[in-house]
């Protein structure tokens, strides 16, 4: 499974009628099992690459292609988990977990097996009659995760998912989406703000420019896992990303 | 202790009604207590020929639902499209905003001349009545349905009608359900305005009118506590179920 984007470029027309450029010319192939991170200042169009991958947007130029297959719409091959306030408040986090394979018409003892499986992979087992709203913010995204990963797609597309939980919480589900990507082998594409997680995560990271975004360098993480977040390698990646950065957001 | 607080105000207002009604001492003005609960206690005996308390009561309970009926089965769908989409809304907004504060009752001739007497006027009542707020809700309810939510259906393959029935439907629900529930409301005190009106022959308003042409006051009140208990039954339906399925729209963070 290899994801191409060719080119890709993206316009807004605001209610004005004035024209925004968010992405530029953007070209990038990712391997299967690949875990990229796309870092960049906030406003660089990070999220719109991403919906327009998981065909949420359309490109105004360029295409998507997975397999050499042109991507224009959702696809059972990838699966998107959100910020936050994702989860269906009105189901049970069992229901949230089995939808994609409801909706694929998939038989009821078969649908239910997958969302147990998946709901133990992100330690969530006993929780199945629980309602979002009894849930801390990890674990509503883990059941987030589970819900991704039960109609089983080849790319996982997680737009800072992490980014709304406290820092101890944070650390501990970046841990767990390593151990889950390891043991699923899914190809992930993880937008985030922060640099320490993307050094933490990520094979290869995908640095933007400001708007309208491009890509400012590839910066591939050499070091193995579980990462020392204090090692001198990671030290010296995290002050080079950071640097690009604050130039990027113009900070001195 | 709230509810036991809740109880002095009903008691003294039934002990005030019985002391000035022994001090008034005419049933034409205000009827003691013991001639309106045999009333109330006997409510299968008929009433000056006009038939009993509850043979009344089915006949506006069966106007009132299907009056309610047809408002909703227009309300729900025209209001999630014109929640949906911007063009439908705006084709019907304006028009419907100049209908909107035309009172019921002001529809009164119109439903006479177009419908004659009968069922179908009052229903027509019912259903102008009742329309406004069911479709005022299922838009707002719709609008409230989170963008992320729809986007999460569509990813994980929901096609359009899946997105309906699976993500918007039961997101708006509580809210349309608020709506049904003020639908409803205006639906029973529109049946029993209209058959106050000339023309019906049964129904609990009627029953009260023809009492009051026959100098019944102790039928008068008796008629009127039933119809606020039916409304008040109904709407304890419509809350027990709001609890119990729609609790999550408060509980939500």
């Amino acid at each position: 499974m290899t994801l191409s984007l060719n080119d890709v470029s993206r316009v807004f027309t605001t209610e004005k009628g004035e024209t925004i450029e968010a992405l530029h010319h953007i070209s990038l192939t990712v391997n299967d099992g690949e875990f990229i991170c796309i870092l960049g200042p906030s406003g660089c169009g990070k999220t719109t690459i991403l919906r327009i991958i998981a065909g949420l947007e359309t490109a105004t130029l360029g295409t998507i292609s997975v397999d050499n297959s042109p991507v224009t719409k959702p696809s059972s091959k990838m699966a998107m988990i959100f910020q936050e306030y994702s989860l269906y408040p009105w189901r049970t986090v069992f229901d949230n977990v089995l939808l994609g394979l409801e909706l694929k018409g998939v038989p009821k003892p078969e649908r239910e097996a997958g969302a147990k499986q998946y709901l133990e992979l992100v330690g969530l087992k006993g929780f199945e009659h629980s309602f979002p709203y009894e849930l801390s913010g990890g674990m509503r995204q883990r059941v987030a995760v589970a819900r991704a990963l039960a109609i089983n797609p080849s790319i996982l597309l997680m737009d800072e998912p992490f980014g709304a939980l406290d820092a101890q919480t944070r650390n501990r589900m970046q841990n767990e989406i390593l151990q889950i990507w390891e043991k699923t082998k899914k190809t992930i594409l993880f937008v985030t703000h922060s640099v320490d997680e993307a050094v933490f995560l990520a094979d290869r990271i995908i640095v933007l420019t400001r708007r309208p975004g491009t890509i400012r360098e590839i910066v591939i993480i050499p070091e193995g896992r579980p990462r020392e977040r204090t090692s001198e390698q990671f030290v010296q990646i995290r002050r080079h990303l950071l640097d690009m950065i604050n130039e990027e957001s113009g900070v001195q | 202790m709230k509810r036991r607080l809740g109880l002095i105000l009903p008691v003294l207002l039934i002990i005030g009604w019985e002391v000035a009604a022994i001090v008034i001492n005419n049933p034409f003005y205000l009827p003691g207590l013991e001639t309106v609960i045999p009333v109330l206690l006997n409510p299968f005996a008929d009433i000056l020929g006009t038939g009993s308390l509850v043979e009344n009561a089915q006949v506006s309970i069966y106007r009132v639902t299907l009056g309610f009926a047809i408002a909703a089965a227009v309300a729900i769908p025209l209001g999630i499209g014109m929640g949906r989409s911007q063009l439908i809304n705006e084709f019907f907004d304006t028009t419907l905003e100049l209908i909107r504060p035309v009172p019921p009752l002001a529809w009164v001739p119109l439903a006479l001349a177009w419908f004659k007497l009968g069922i179908a006027s009052i229903v027509f009542i019912i259903f102008i009545g009742s329309v406004f707020p069911i479709l005022l809700n299922t838009i707002d309810g719709v609008r409230g349905v989170k963008k992320t939510w729809i986007e999460v259906g569509t990813t994980l393959g929901a096609n359009e009608r899946q997105v309906l029935t699976k993500v918007l439907l039961p997101g708006a629900a509580p809210t349309i359900w608020t709506g049904l529930r003020v639908g409803f409301g205006i639906a029973w005190m529109c049946v029993v305005a209209a058959e106050i009106l000339p023309g019906p022959t049964s129904g609990l308003g009627y029953l009260i009118m023809y009492a009051y042409n026959q100098g019944q006051m102790n039928i008068i009140i008796a008629g009127m506590v039933t119809i606020g208990v039916i409304g008040l039954a109904i709407d304890l339906v419509f809350k027990f179920v709001e609890k119990r399925w729609f609790s999550w729209r408060t509980l939500e963070r």
